[in-house]
């Protein structure tokens, strides 16, 4: 591989790390009251989350763009506070794959949330765990499986995003431009041969990656002699 | 003292109840389902907000009037539901010490060496103490997906009573098993009731659980009182729901005088006399309770002579109602009514009582042709004769 190969791989994992870490600080609280939530908008907000499944990357991107221009609300506001543009930059692309990523980290939390029994979490309060309490000791713990899988869809996601980082990223070598683009490039200048040892690399490391998560959350057998 | 008066609707169903509990002993919440046992339960604990005011003696844990309400984990109680609702996360041991820990008691007991632990400051009985009432030592290491239904029933049991509670909440706790393990919890419950001086809200819907458990009894039908006071007394009255059910009958509070080992016989004296019971592993001078169902008791104008019917009580008849074509006796019994020795009935003499639930009394259920023939009369004097005892 050529060194402009290596940037890309650790750039992507970069980013794909950043943006998992961030995904599950905010997506473990978005999950937890989306899980909760009696409201009359829950399906609204659960609609929000998920739109990047459906919508094309690339009009993510084309809004994500104006948003964080110089023209848009966020743009200006990131001037404002003396931290320049977001596009094109590594800052602009966490941004975006937070977004993007999303529905794949607060989905299997809200999952994981919603089949803890109503009963566990308030046998906790009957023996004194107060709300924080309660979500750190009973909730987090039982939701592990879930967390597991939303860590690692959020990771792999984000390293299979090509549409967002090419509209909001660019090609920046060092800053935007991760595997995906490579890729892309390698493949426009026809290097097949560098395409393939990526591509390849990628179908790798999506497999074993996925392999991993089922055989850590497969269903464990009860005990011998455990009543159902 | 626990004071509910709590009122909250539902679509299709309203509470209503303004209850004064005793603070000790177990008090019953009897009733068919849907009757609002488990919300009023759900409400006294603050999983279930509902207006009006909660209060264990002197604490006040709502009062919607003073605007005030503590949230469930600051309430001092503990709560036992039908799916034990153990963490699976968590070793039988960790699920024991989750709430100690949260309830600030010494650690110091948490072990199961035994020893000599010291009574703890915070509460009447100790962890070991608890784990030794449950019998469920060699449980502490074992994963709660690992335990039977009752072993599961009584760890949770363990893990409430573990954050040294005031009151006792349980909701139905034996419903989720089959008969045997039923009988398996039964023991320590009653070890609980005798041993812990900590007042229990036992809701259920199993008469049998009632009759040996309960103390005090709270009738609720479609989210009101039907009625409420001691159990004895609650069971003898025709005119309540329990005495128009098969099973109906009273219970009374005996004590074992002696045994025939010969006959396989059991002599067993309460307020209102003795009655010979099949023989009980009880030992001379135990409390047992007695249930004499309505069915098993018939009545006579004269003392019956030369009777295969060891138990004769010296009665005298209250008041008759009618139940779907049969006779429903309540009969007082006499001071004195043991067999041989009742004195001669109708002379104005003093009716046994039990000093804890009043005069004792029976329930007779005969047809009605009987009554018309017999020419019954309230204020009769009368000898009831019970064919069968069981003891619990």
């Amino acid at each position: 591989m050529t060194p402009a190969d290596w940037i890309a791989i650790r750039l992507t994992a970069e980013l794909a790390t950043v943006t998992t870490l961030l995904l599950l600080l905010v997506g473990t609280p978005l999950a937890w009251a989306l899980a909760r939530s009696r409201s009359p908008l829950k399906p609204l907000w659960s609609a929000l989350v998920a739109m990047p499944i459906v919508l094309p990357p690339s009009v993510l991107g084309f809004y994500l763009l104006l948003l964080m221009g110089p023209q848009g609300p966020v743009g200006q506001f990131t001037q404002w506070l003396g931290l320049g543009r977001l596009p094109f930059s590594f800052a602009g692309l966490v941004v975006g794959s937070v977004l993007y990523s999303m529905p794949f980290v607060v989905q299997p939390l809200q999952q994981a949330f919603e089949a803890i029994p109503e009963r566990t979490l308030e046998a906790a309060a009957t023996l004194r765990a107060g709300p924080w309490d309660r979500f750190f000791t009973v909730a987090l713990p039982l939701a592990r499986p879930g967390l597991l899988t939303a860590s690692v869809l959020g990771f792999a996601h984000t390293v299979g995003e090509f549409g967002v980082v090419l509209m909001i990223g660019g090609n920046i070598p060092g800053a935007t431009r991760v595997l995906s683009v490579a890729i892309y490039d390698h493949v426009e200048a026809a290097e097949f041969a560098d395409a393939h040892r990526l591509s390849a690399t990628l179908v790798v490391f999506a497999l074993v990656v996925l392999v991993a998560l089922y055989v850590v959350n497969r269903p464990r057998r009860a005990a011998p002699g455990a009543a159902p | 003292m626990i004071d509910a008066s709590l009122q909250l609707a539902r679509q299709g169903f309203t509470l209503a109840v303004d209850l004064q509990l005793p603070g000790r002993g177990i008090s019953a919440l009897f009733g068919p389902s849907g009757c609002g046992k488990t919300t009023l339960l759900r409400a006294i604990a603050g999983l279930e907000r509902a207006a009006g005011r909660v209060a264990l003696g002197t604490e006040v844990w709502q009062d919607d009037a003073q605007r005030q309400w503590l949230p469930t984990h600051q309430r001092p109680l503990g709560y036992v539901i039908q799916e034990a609702a153990l963490f699976p996360h968590l070793s039988v041991a960790a699920n024991l010490a989750y709430g100690q820990r949260r309830s600030g008691r010494a650690t110091r007991g948490a072990g199961h060496e035994g020893g000599a632990d010291a009574p703890s400051a915070s509460g009447a009985f100790s962890l070991d103490a608890v784990i030794d009432l449950l019998g469920i030592a060699p449980l502490l290491p074992r994963q709660p997906s690992t335990l039977s239904g009752g072993e599961r029933q009584r760890v949770a049991i363990a893990r409430a009573l573990a954050t040294a509670p005031r009151l006792l909440l349980m909701d139905e706790p034996l419903a989720a098993l089959d008969a045997q393990r039923k009988a398996e919890i039964l023991p320590y419950l009653e070890r609980l009731h005798a041993e812990l001086a900590l007042p229990i809200v036992y809701v259920t819907h199993a008469m049998d659980e009632v009759a040996r458990l309960a103390d005090h009894l709270v009738l609720l039908h479609e989210g009101r009182v039907l009625a409420a006071g001691p159990l004895a007394e609650l069971m003898a009255r025709p005119d309540l729901p329990l005495a128009r059910q098969d099973d109906a009958g009273v219970v009374l509070h005996a004590r074992v005088a002696e045994h025939d080992r010969g006959y396989g016989l059991s002599r067993v004296v309460f307020a209102g006399g003795a009655l010979w019971v099949g023989e009980t592993a009880a030992a001379p001078g135990q409390q047992v309770r007695a249930r004499v169902l309505a069915r098993d008791v018939s009545v006579t104008r004269q003392r019956p002579q030369q009777t295969s019917v060891l138990n004769v009580l010296a009665v005298q008849l209250e008041s008759l109602t009618t139940d779907r074509g049969t006779m429903l006796l309540r009969l007082r019994v006499a001071d004195g009514g043991e067999p041989g020795t009742a004195c001669p009935a109708g002379t104005g003499t003093a009716t046994a009582t039990d000093t804890d639930t009043g005069p004792v009394r029976l329930l007779a259920r005969i047809t009605r042709r009987s009554c018309d023939t017999l020419a019954l009369q309230p204020g009769d004097a009368l000898f009831a004769q019970i064919k069968g005892v069981a003891l619990m």
